[in-house]
């Protein structure tokens, strides 16, 4: 599958905005994502596996907050980031 | 009491130029000074658009510098350079949680909010203090954290900090982390909300220690629970803490064991509430605190909007107003508990941020102020390089 990053993660991707990989569950995923990218699954989500409150996770197209969610069969992961801040 | 273990080392006064590191809501900064403290010029910004808390250069490592940052959107982190600054590196394993034991609340990180270098002789270590509260140790520098089990794990620390309505708006903090510099093994901290907490066996047990303290927010009279904004220790006498809390201005002589609230001895129109405190590292006598609007619905502003910083030479027993060069009226900034250092220097030199992103700095002790950077974002922490917080 692909995961989509945004660009405020360029710091840890240097401009890597796709990435593939094979994992069965969204948690399977930040641990490839954090083998690839160090340091970048914690920015993510937190010590208990809780999505951080400003993050959001799609999986093919649909929202996921669930980290034991598998991904059989699923194509596209994006991370985005809510328009917070100011 | 106990025996101290290494012998104290009275520090000298420094010279030179100082350098600031200065910690905001949007990014980090280092302001440098000439040799006479007369010229400052900013020099750095690091991290725009992260938060950064605390930005703190190890005593013990010229150069060493480490970075407390988080961001709007992502999670909380350490940044580390070896260089002063010119490289920065991410820690490999920033502060985090463990599960937490059965009756205890499983807590996550929100944010590192203090960092403290460990004692003289441990090279290595760190403390880092989090929201919400929570104490960790380095061994390695600030690469890899793990926690002080003895403290997050301990059966109390729930009654102690209580839930999240008692803590303080930007989360509940453990901060003013002190090192004995006589015995490496003797940590104290301080907690909003919790009070103050001592360890004699470098973090395997604790107790409160709280006596003398005033709480007038909740009824009885708790061992714990109680509201420390800043607690400092005296380099000179290690046994004389100074604490600026919700509830006023208070000194311990630890063979005494119970605080005394000082700062009933403020002028009546200032109160003696505020955030940060300063003990001057020569003279255990001496303190210098930033009162602010504590009345009522809590302003936090200067009392009538006219900023000074108040001087005790007596233990508090008198305080004398240190405003020359302040505004007069509507100044509507107040200076937060991380945000006032002093640089070791004879006079002393003493450094505040404001909430509305100017620096200031005094070097006759208070006596004169002035702004030495104006238009920075708002001011979360100010510390001198190489002075432990």
């Amino acid at each position: 599958m692909i995961v989509h990053l945004p660009g405020a993660l360029d710091d840890y991707t240097r401009g890597v905005r796709t990435h593939a990989l094979d994992a069965g569950s969204l948690r399977q995923a930040l641990r490839d994502l954090d083998a690839r990218f160090p340091g970048l699954a914690f920015r993510l989500a937190d010590e208990v596996g809780v999505v951080r409150r400003h993050i959001r996770v799609w999986v093919d197209g649909q929202p996921c907050e669930d980290l034991d969610r598998t991904l059989m069969g699923a194509t596209e992961v994006h991370v985005t980031l809510a328009l917070s801040g100011g | 009491m106990e025996r101290p273990k290494h012998k104290l080392r009275v520090p000298r006064a420094r010279k030179g130029g100082v350098q600031l590191l200065v910690g905001t809501r949007k990014g980090a900064f280092r302001l440098k000074s000439d040799s006479e403290r007369k010229h400052w010029s900013l020099k750095d910004a690091w991290f725009v658009g992260h938060v950064v808390h605390h930005l703190v250069e190890d005593p013990r490592r010229k150069g060493v510098l480490l970075a407390a940052a988080r961001t709007g959107h992502l999670g909380p982190t350490l940044f580390r350079s070896e260089d002063g600054g010119r490289t920065w590196s991410e820690a490999r394993r920033p502060p985090r949680f463990t599960e937490a034991p059965e009756g205890l609340l499983q807590r996550t990180v929100n944010h590192t909010f203090w960092l403290t270098p460990g004692h003289a002789d441990e090279r290595d270590t760190w403390y880092a203090g989090t929201s919400p509260q929570g104490l960790f140790r380095s061994r390695d520098g600030g690469d890899t954290w793990k926690p002080v089990r003895g403290f997050n794990d301990h059966p109390d620390l729930d009654r102690w900090t209580g839930g999240e309505k008692d803590g303080t708006p930007d989360g509940p903090k453990l901060h003013s982390i002190l090192v004995d510099p006589r015995d490496a093994a003797h940590l104290l901290v301080g907690m909003s909300s919790g009070g103050v907490f001592e360890s004699l066996d470098a973090g395997r047990t604790w107790e409160p220690m709280n006596k003398g303290l005033v709480i007038d927010y909740v009824p009885g009279d708790p061992d714990f629970g109680h509201d420390p904004h800043c607690v400092v220790m005296s380099p000179t006498n290690p046994d004389r803490l100074w604490q600026q809390n919700h509830c006023g201005i208070f000194v311990v002589d630890r063979e005494q064991g119970v605080w005394e609230r000082v700062g009933e001895s403020m002028p009546k129109d200032i109160g003696d509430i505020g955030f940060p405190i300063v003990t001057h590292p020569r003279d255990p006598d001496t303190a210098f605190v930033f009162p602010m609007d504590g009345t009522s619905v809590w302003a936090r502003t200067s009392p009538g909007a006219a900023p000074a910083v108040f001087r005790t030479r007596d233990r508090g027993a008198s305080w004398d107003r240190r405003d020359r060069g302040f505004p007069k009226e509507h100044a509507w900034w107040t200076v937060k508990r991380q945000c006032m250092a002093h640089d070791g220097h004879d006079p002393l030199g003493l450094y505040l941020g404001t909430t509305n992103g100017e620096v200031w700095g005094s070097v006759n002790e208070g006596k004169t102020w002035r702004t030495l950077v104006r238009h920075l974002p708002h001011v979360y922490s100010v510390e001198v390089a190489g002075v432990a917080p």
